[in-house]
């Protein structure tokens, strides 16, 4: 089984007639994925490779039943493309989409409040797979192996690291998340444990963290109360100098806070098997799992 | 994206932000000049964005302008070293040239975003100098704390509550809403992501006014912040990350010996730490990002290379949208350009493509060192920059 995306997601892909847009919405398609349409204002009428191009996301779901959004828009653009997607009725939307001001994503998090059945993952995320299933996301499908641990991360290529690791030691992923690195998100870590608790076919989970905010604090806190199965963690930025933006917008030491030795100690403490060393991802779990 | 004391009052006075009369130079005469116009009393200001700037001696009283001359004259120059800065310090270009005002009392009053919560939030202490983390570290009861949803803004009950919480009554307590309200706007309006108010001057006569300013800015709004953008101090960031910037690359200069080349940032950090679990440090972290192009790629190469205290280049690319082929011909091609480079150079490649990109380097004429995988990689180029800690050099 798998989380949020499967034989059942029928996708748009905002922003398809982009470069990026259109790239990777057929390699979505080309993994199994069922990419029913695109929205780009103004370009409705046209087609991409097969898939029809509507002038909003409304007529796009009317047309094809689509029920999730995968948005390369423009990052001035984006906010707006995301509150549309949950006006529209759909249950996921995954945004890829890099460079969102906070300001915008505040304005989508107070519109979200009411549209609580619509799940947003990112923005500037790698998205979601579920391996052999399906993708809504521009990580590499062949890396990954179709299994029963979960991954959920703030990064996109240490993510394809991990799953690189376990694919390699012959272990296969349910579902792997990526959250995003910006400071203001839609679903975070626990909403993502929540629901790979809810998986009964997901028996381990690793979980990758970095420097800034304090989500793997509170993710650590709510695994010792509810989560029942083995968790890996790693925590990057350890040789972060404090007050500098590692590349992601949330990825920063402010005053003090949000260090990677306190994050780890906040894991460890809540019985995660935190590894020290990004090489050791997949063993770490290999181990917990006795294999 | 940071910016200077004078600039950041700039901004708050069209807000409403009362702060001194003060103006920025160049020029030691030009300070004596302002502080006469202050009426002969003044304070001369070092202009570097790092913090901590009085305890450097950057911050100075002048008790005459013949005396406003001389202390800009040495402050202008100076390489000023704070707790912010590293031992190297920073230039000082200009002076900020302030009337003199006595003093009453000291408070802290900043504005950030509250990740958790996501809504900005006021922070606001009587223990104004200080600063904020050591505030509450020994007495957190101390700090009055205020969300404040961003779309309906800082309402006049929440401004009240914050400043009874710092005790102010009266006239100074109405001064100080207003100076509220009108901070909280320039937070909002300018997408700042921090106001910081350290001191807040309450003067004898009960005047409340902004003694220092520092404001930083979200760098993903900066598009709808032409105004803002163009403050941008160059001379304030590194040579070699405004370089970097030139061609998109995200990179910050460290003080290790391991130059690093990633695709990804939390890749780029995790290569850092494992770098330093190896046992040496790495010389600074660099993103090329998701998609890197080859000019990208050769272009943070050169960068690399051209930092001294680089013993050995570690690359690590996990090609998802960069392909790994394009990745290997950025790097052979930044060699040609240079020409050779005298440093053991280690490479792991995974990904798409991988196969061609490793062929790449192969037959390249240079002798990359390839490594399997992540772990492989540290060891092996910590060993080619002569050990850990430098020790077996």
């Amino acid at each position: 089984m798998a989380i949020w995306v499967n034989e059942e997601t029928r996708l748009l892909v905002q922003g398809i007639t982009g470069k990026e847009g259109q790239f990777h919405a057929l390699s979505c398609r080309e993994y199994g994925t069922n990419v029913v349409a695109g929205v780009t204002p103004g370009k409705g009428g046209q087609e991409v490779e097969g898939i029809p191009v509507f002038d909003s996301v409304d007529q796009a779901v009317e047309a094809t039943g689509a029920n999730a959004s995968m948005i390369f828009v423009p990052p001035p653009f984006a906010a707006d493309a995301v509150m549309e997607a949950a006006a529209g009725g759909l249950d996921l939307v995954v945004c890829i989409t890099e460079g969102i001001p906070v300001a915008d994503m505040l304005k989508v998090q107070a519109f979200l409040e009411d549209y609580r059945e619509c799940r947003l993952i990112g923005p500037n995320c790698p998205g979601v797979i579920s391996p052999g299933i399906a993708k809504i996301g521009i990580m590499p499908g062949h890396i990954h192996k179709q299994g029963k641990v979960g991954v959920v991360s703030r990064s996109g290529t240490l993510t394809y690291e991990a799953v690189w690791q376990l694919t390699n030691l012959g272990l296969g992923q349910s579902t792997c998340v990526g959250i995003g690195g910006d400071p203001v998100n839609g679903t975070d870590f626990i909403d993502t444990l929540r629901a790979f608790q809810a998986d009964p076919e997901t028996e381990a989970v690793i979980l990758i963290g970095e420097i800034g905010g304090s989500a793997e604090e509170e993710a650590a806190a709510w695994i010792k109360e509810h989560f029942d199965r083995p968790v890996v963690g790693f925590i990057a930025g350890r040789t972060a100098p404090p007050g500098r933006r590692m590349g992601h917008a949330g990825a920063i030491i402010s005053g003090g806070k949000g260090t990677a030795k306190e994050k780890m100690e906040a894991l460890s403490d809540a019985g995660i098997h935190v590894v020290e060393s990004p090489a050791a991802m997949g063993e770490t779990v290999a181990k917990a799992l006795g294999k | 994206m940071k910016i200077h004391e004078f600039q950041a009052k700039e901004i708050l006075r069209r807000y409403g932000v009362t702060t001194p009369r003060g103006r920025v130079t160049d020029s030691p005469e030009e300070a004596r000049e302002i502080c006469e116009e202050w009426g002969g009393r003044c304070v001369v200001k070092a202009q570097i964005h790092a913090g901590g700037r009085g305890k450097g001696g950057g911050v100075k009283l002048a008790e005459s302008p013949a005396e406003a001359e001389d202390k800009a004259s040495q402050i202008l120059g100076m390489q000023l070293v704070t707790p912010q800065t590293g031992p190297e310090g920073q230039k000082v270009r200009r002076v900020l040239v302030e009337e003199a005002l006595d003093i009453a009392h000291e408070l802290y009053l900043s504005v950030t975003l509250d990740r958790a919560v996501g809504q900005p939030m006021i922070m606001a202490s009587r223990s104004g100098g200080m600063d904020i983390e050591e505030v509450a570290e020994k007495d957190p009861d101390a700090i009055v704390r205020q969300h404040v949803d961003p779309h309906l803004g800082l309402l006049p009950f929440q401004a009240r509550r914050v400043v009874s919480g710092l005790e102010l009554t009266g006239g100074t307590a109405k001064q100080a809403s207003k100076l509220l309200a009108a901070l909280m706007k320039a937070y909002l309006d300018t997408d700042a992501s921090l106001v910081e108010i350290n001191p807040l001057l309450v003067t004898g006569e009960g005047d409340v006014l902004a003694l220092d300013a520092k404001m930083s800015f979200d760098d993903n709004a900066l598009f709808r912040h032409r105004d803002i953008a163009d403050m941008r101090d160059l001379s304030e960031e590194a040579a070699s990350e405004v370089e970097a910037s030139k061609y998109g690359l995200n990179f910050i200069q460290l003080d290790g010996t391991i130059g690093c080349m990633v695709n990804g940032a939390g890749l780029a950090m995790a290569t850092m730490d494992i770098i330093k679990l190896y046992g040496a440090e790495p010389a600074n972290f660099l993103d090329v990002g998701g998609s890197a192009s080859q000019e990208a790629v050769a272009n943070a190469f050169r960068i690399l290379v051209e930092d001294d205290d680089v013993q050995a280049v570690l690359i690590n690319i996990f090609g998802g949208i960069a392909r790994t082929d394009r990745i290997a011909r950025g790097v052979v091609g930044a060699l040609e350009e240079l020409g050779g480079v005298d440093l053991p150079v280690v490479v792991r490649l995974e990904g798409t493509n991988v196969e061609e990109g490793r062929r790449i380097l192969r037959e390249a004429p240079y002798d990359f060192i390839v490594a399997e995988h992540m772990a492989d990689a540290a060891e092996k180029v910590v060993s080619a920059s002569g050990g850990a800690n430098g020790e077996e050099r």
